[in-house]
């Protein structure tokens, strides 16, 4: 009987098979496809809705240009598909050029940049155009959020009232020490030369969750983090991840009556329903960035690089130009805005450098000597977090 | 009939979500099948799903229910990895290769054989030591990866730093899956079915499963029959972690055990315990889960719609199983 009914499911599944196999059809009337591998979900109002959004900004200013994409590709809401495999699949839909949106796709797209010599590969936030271990068919991109993240920091350094100032951190590596570490330049440049408090006064903290976002029972819960936060004094908390825990949490407190801010991050309408709280939002606008590389790629006039790209100084708000921007949100005070905008014009017009020495790493070794302007490579792969920052620097 | 009730069942799912129930159906087979790329992808989940069911037939055989397989095959990947790191530099990596797959399996056996001895001597429940070490086999994995093997200067989710190309069990180019990792399946399906069927030792296992205290009358020792069950069990589930490691992912990940475990349970209840439906059960159970990508890149549907699927069949299955034991007045037997 039992056998009866297991032949019958697989004799009917069989047979649905056979009907409903189809020939795979081509993907549009588009002559160019190119395909996105977003790490979290498209609309999460973070870090892979700006890269979906700027898909959408190619395909409008190119047409015959046509995202395919997948988003969610991390190891807890896909358990056993690898980068390798979901290019296959990119690829075999017709993507010529294939976008992957994290640092930790670094591995399977070097893997499928090597399997697909004639498709182009962009990893935004790698390293393996600089350092030469990935092929030729493989570029980096990244914008310099530090500048994003200076501003972050520079706004929270002039709201708060209790001076202590809190960072949502995910995981510990180079380019989140960097960020955190920019955060903190700007929040100190804010602190001493706008409010003009002693920098010692000036508390900043950061909490690492172990993950761009949360992934329950293996990372720290992110609403956790910054309910502490905000439970223990912090009344600004800067997110570092890319989800907006603490701009909610933020929010639930402002409504507990508590006088708290938060600065969401990746998205540049991060901002939307939480007037009360939001300082602004340092975004990343990838959409001219990604025109540039699937122009090239489309005309064949395809170049390996490795590619930091600063804001547009002129606008930096512009959506057409520069990666990153930063755009201020309703609850900064319009003193906070003027002196914003004059602390952009500074940084822009160069007159201005946070990574100019003397700057101690945290354990009190040096960073830059007295006057010593960082070079790229030591803003790219710093080591530690600043001295004056609390939080660990690298995994125990 | 039965096979009718399924297939509605599925298909309520799917227009219950909102899914267009034919395109869905056919986008499923197509992305698994549709091509020998795809073909690839659905062996390479088969291979460990095959590996965990035929280990579990031991223990259904003896009647434990060998839920700490998920955990096992973690150990297996941990044993493989450690042995890789050591022998990164060999002049010999084929030898280090071969020595990542005994290890690799022993530590499955080892993890196997801590939930039988807990079952055996110190009358825990299979069930609850089996999840327990899971838990502590995924914080091993983390605490490895985030700590000894972590990557120079950085920690990072997407595992330890790969291995040298030299140390991966090598997969032609045409082929798209390791023949190393197909062949050793199929001979793991062989060996299952020859010790299960004409072996003291299946003969065994099948008497103490069938009557644990009758088993006794005929010398048999229950304890260490369940022993050798569960050992061979995790040497399986171990050697699925390690080709897991060795063949697809080519260093550990956190989720490296990818759930294939918990599949494989539902793999041999779905073949109704026989090890001759076991392979064809896996690759269906495989060709859903690869084929189930096609869903949010064709369709924008969450794909988590094939493990309601693929959970809603089992259930399915099973419920008409029950039914029909009822019917009859007989309980269900291996």
């Amino acid at each position: 009987m039992i056998k009866k009914t297991l032949l019958g499911t697989l004799m009917v599944l069989a047979l649905s098979m056979t009907i409903l196999t189809a020939p795979p059809q081509p993907v549009g009337a588009s002559d160019f496809s190119f395909g996105l591998l977003l790490v979290g979900p498209y609309n999460d109002r973070g870090w892979s809705q700006a890269h979906f959004d700027a898909g959408h900004y190619v395909e409008a200013k190119l047409p015959g240009v046509k995202m395919l994409y997948i988003d969610k590709m991390n190891p807890a809401d896909r358990p056993g598909v690898t980068i390798p495999q979901l290019v296959d699949d990119l690829v075999g839909k017709g993507a010529k050029l294939i976008i992957a949106n994290s640092d930790d796709m670094k591995d399977g797209i070097r893997e499928a940049a090597k399997q697909h010599p004639d498709t182009y590969f962009l990893h935004i936030s790698g390293d393996d155009a600089l350092t030469g271990k990935g092929p030729n068919n493989l570029s980096n991109l990244m914008g310099r959020m530090e500048y994003g993240k200076m501003l972050a920091g520079f706004t929270a350094a002039l709201t708060t009232k209790t001076g202590k100032i809190g960072y949502l951190g995910p995981l510990i590596n180079e380019e989140t020490r960097r960020l955190a570490a920019a955060a903190y330049l700007g929040a100190r440049y804010g602190w001493e030369q706008v409010r003009r408090q002693p920098a010692a006064d000036l508390k900043f903290k950061v909490t690492w969750i172990g993950f761009w976002f949360n992934i329950p029972g293996v990372t720290s819960d992110p609403t956790q983090v910054a309910q502490n936060f905000f439970d223990s004094g912090y009344d600004v908390v800067l997110s570092g991840i890319d989800t907006t825990e603490a701009l909610v949490v933020a929010r639930q407190k402002h409504q507990g009556g508590k006088p708290v801010w938060a600065v969401p991050y990746d998205f540049k309408g991060a901002c939307e329903g939480a007037d009360q709280v939001c300082l602004g939002v340092p975004y990343y606008n990838w959409g001219p960035s990604y025109l540039q590389f699937i122009t090239a790629a489309r005309s064949g006039n395809w170049k390996q690089q490795w590619l930091w790209l600063g804001p547009d100084w002129s606008d930096i708000n512009n959506e057409d130009r520069g990666p990153i921007g930063f755009l201020p949100g309703p609850a900064l005070s319009a003193e906070a805005r003027t002196a914003l905008k004059q602390f952009t014009a500074e940084l822009g017009a160069g007159k201005v450098n946070l990574f100019q020495g003397p700057l101690d790493y945290q354990d009190g070794s040096s960073y830059l000597k007295a006057g010593e302007v960082a070079s790229d490579q030591q803003i790219w792969y710093m080591q530690q977090l600043l001295k004056g920052m609390e939080g660990p620097s690298s995994a125990k | 009939m039965v096979a009718a009730i399924v297939l509605v069942f599925i298909s309520a799912i799917l227009v219950l979500a909102g899914a267009p129930v034919l395109e869905v159906h056919g986008l499923l087979v197509t992305g698994a099948v549709g091509s020998w790329s795809k073909l690839a992808q659905v062996l390479r989940v088969w291979v460990p799903l095959t590996l965990c069911s035929c280990g579990l037939l031991y223990t259904f055989q003896i009647g434990l229910w060998n839920i700490g397989v998920e955990g096992q095959v973690m150990l297996g990947a941990i044993g493989a990895t450690a042995v890789l790191r050591l022998g990164f530099d060999s002049a010999l990596p084929g030898a280090v290769l071969g020595a990542a797959l005994v290890v690799g399996m022993l530590g499955g056996a080892l993890w196997a054989l801590l939930a039988g001895l807990l079952k055996t001597w110190g009358g825990v429940n299979e069930i609850f030591a089996g999840l327990g070490l899971n838990f502590v086999a995924q914080g091993l994995i983390l605490w490895l990866i985030f700590g000894p093997w972590r990557r120079p200067g950085v920690a990072s989710m997407s595992g330890t730093e790969p291995f040298a190309e030299s140390l991966w069990f090598p997969t032609p180019a045409v082929w798209r899956i390791s023949p190393h990792a197909l062949g050793l399946t199929l001979v793991a399906l062989a060996a299952t079915a020859l010790v299960l069927r004409h072996t003291r030792l299946g003969l065994a296992l099948r008497a103490v499963g069938g009557n644990p205290s009758a088993s006794y009358l005929f010398g048999l020792k229950p304890g260490r029959l369940m022993l050798w069950a569960m050992g061979l069990a995790g040497a399986l589930a171990g050697l699925a972690g390690t080709l897991q490691v060795t063949v697809v992912y080519h260093r550990l990940i956190p989720a490296i055990s990818s759930n294939y475990g918990y599949l494989a349970l539902l793999v041999v209840m779905l073949a109704d315990y026989r090890l001759s439906w076991v392979p064809f059960i896996a690759f269906f159970f495989a060709a859903l889960n690869v084929g189930s990508i096609q869903l949010p890149l064709v369709l924008q549907l969450d794909s988590s719609l094939s493990g309601v699927i693929q959970g809603a069949l089992v259930l399915t299955v099973l419920l008409i199983h029950a039914w029909n034991s009822g019917k009859a007045g007989t309980r269900w037997t291996t």
